[in-house]
């Protein structure tokens, strides 16, 4: 029996294992990438300046994905160079187990955005800063939230042209003073942001977005336009752009999986917990972005609460009310950077909204009713994401929970050699 | 570190990704779907959409995004699905 299981070592699975650390447990940290910091902290690959040297007591297992979980907190693990063949198999049972996993880049289907040379704002700012490649030439960043920000920033360090930055609301910040001031201390990060990108010229435009991308085999120009309130595009104001990459966000998708393996309740798409970042199942606690997204500050606090909470320590009041603070803000961000449902009307008939199974939206129109059924009918879902990338879109065009896909009892991708024993063969 | 790419072999440095070299070198498609034979590269970039895939040293869908070159590794574009060689 292993003592504080921690899996993902983004802010919230560093922090809850240092915290069990410092209590006293001993604590193992999974993580799928080869070096710590998850998404927001990700460090430069062809660097091996440490950012996050570990505290004593906590054992790091890079390169391991937890492909399952079973009830009772019992972990299986493959251990090696994505995606194998010949990963380390190991089995793990968690005396306490903390789910951090994080969230991943919502993106909107439109018309060509299966096409190269699209791709999420994360993966543009993971090139960057892992890789220190700029994903083209001439950029454009497109979406919702702030996010957008650093993005651009990022892309700009790696060398490219950020031709604009996109915003498809209106931020009405004057609406929610209170998660305003509690958000206060980005202030200064906010203001970094928008120094660079008018040290760059870079144009930054609220309520327009891309409703198009175009090119032959590879992005050569996108279709912007302005929008109303709800994303419908303002007739007249389609412009033509050339650039040879776009990076799109709207906004994240928490990365549900572990936790509903693991039997936890989810509530408003997301897992339930209560202070203590305890989820409805005994010795199970959630932190970071599976359980709201709110950024890494948020899921830094979380995960200190919940490796705490994890060791069976005290958590300090203090510590309590910055997690609430945090949340406040978090809440005010999520609420005046809405998701217009106008998006709808930017699809067509041939639109793939399904990118594995290249399932277009007449496809999806025609399926039978229901989440499974609807999977089955029209294959949306069934590829190698497993719905991860089109869930949320196809749940919502087809009026399904935004939870309809979360359930994958096998979590990541294992190849079958890599199950079986060698003493069986 | 030498790595092969699709027939050529070129330089790679300690901590690059498949996708890290590919993108390095302009390329921004390795892959063709499976039913529509479409060109597909980089994504998502953290490992979450399984567009990237690439053949490592003869084994198909590992994706490029998430894996660390080693010294010697043969890279080559993936058409469609294919079969383990």
């Amino acid at each position: 029996m292993s003592s504080v299981v921690v899996v993902g070592a983004g802010p919230a699975g560093l922090a809850a294992a240092a915290a069990a650390a410092r209590a006293g447990r001993d604590v193992l940290l999974i993580d799928a990438e080869s070096r710590r910091g998850g998404q927001y902290h990700r460090q430069d690959l062809l660097d091996t300046t440490e950012r996050f040297p570990l505290p004593p007591g906590v054992e790091h297992l890079a390169e391991t994905v937890v492909w399952a979980v079973e009830p009772g907190r019992r972990l299986h693990l493959l251990t090696g160079p994505a995606d194998g063949p010949g990963r380390r198999r190991r089995t793990v049972d968690a005396a306490a187990l903390v789910i951090a996993p994080g969230a991943h880049d919502r993106v909107l289907p439109f018309p060509g955005w299966t096409l190269p040379g699209v791709y999420t704002a994360g993966a543009a700012q993971a090139m960057a800063k892992g890789q220190r490649v700029a994903v083209g030439r001439r950029v454009l960043v497109a979406g919702t939230g702030p996010f957008l920000l650093p993005v651009a920033r990022a892309v700009l360090g790696a060398g490219a042209e950020v031709a604009a930055v996109l915003e498809a609301n209106r931020p009405r910040w004057h609406t929610e003073p209170r998660g305003l001031a509690a958000g206060l201390a980005k202030a200064p990060e906010l203001l970094g942001y928008l120094r660079t990108l008018a040290k760059h010229r870079v144009p930054y435009r609220t309520r327009t977005a891309v409703i198009a991308a175009h090119g032959a085999d590879r992005l050569e120009s996108v279709t912007t336009a302005r929008l109303d309130e709800r994303w419908r595009v303002r007739p007249g104001t389609e412009r033509e752009l050339e650039v040879d990459a776009l990076c799109v966000g709207h906004g994240f998708t928490p990365r549900l999986e572990l936790a509903v393996a693991a039997g936890c309740a989810l509530s408003g798409g997301f897992v339930s917990v209560d202070p203590a970042q305890r989820t409805s199942v005994p010795g199970v606690y959630a932190a970071g972005e599976v359980t709201g997204i709110g950024g890494a500050d948020l899921a830094a606090a979380e995960g200190a609460v919940a490796g705490l909470a994890a060791a069976g320590a005290p958590v300090p009041p203090r510590l309590l009310r910055r997690v609430r603070s945090l949340r406040r803000f978090a809440a005010a961000l999520d609420r005046v950077h809405p998701v217009g449902d106008g998006w709808r009307e930017w699809l067509t008939d041939d639109t793939l909204i399904c990118r594995c199974e290249e399932v277009p939206y007449r496809a999806l129109r025609a399926a039978a009713p229901g989440a499974r059924a609807l999977r089955l009918t029209s294959r949306a879902g069934l590829g190698l994401c497993q719905g991860r990338t089109c869930g949320a879109a196809v749940a919502d065009l087809c009026g399904l929970p935004g939870d309809a896909f979360a359930r994958r009892p096998i979590a990541a991708p294992v190849r079958l050699g890599e199950l079986i024993d060698e003493e069986n063969e | 570190m030498r790595v092969e790419l699709d027939g050529e072999w070129v330089t790679a440095v300690p901590g690059q990704t498949v996708a890290g070299l590919l993108l390095a070198r302009g390329r921004v498609s390795w892959r063709t779907t499976r039913a529509g034979g479409a060109p597909r590269g980089v994504f998502c970039g953290i490992g979450v959409c399984h567009d990237c895939l690439v053949v490592v040293n003869g084994v198909p869908d590992v994706r490029a995004c998430q894996r660390l070159l080693a010294d010697g590794d043969r890279v080559r574009c993936q058409d469609g699905a294919e079969l383990p060689s």
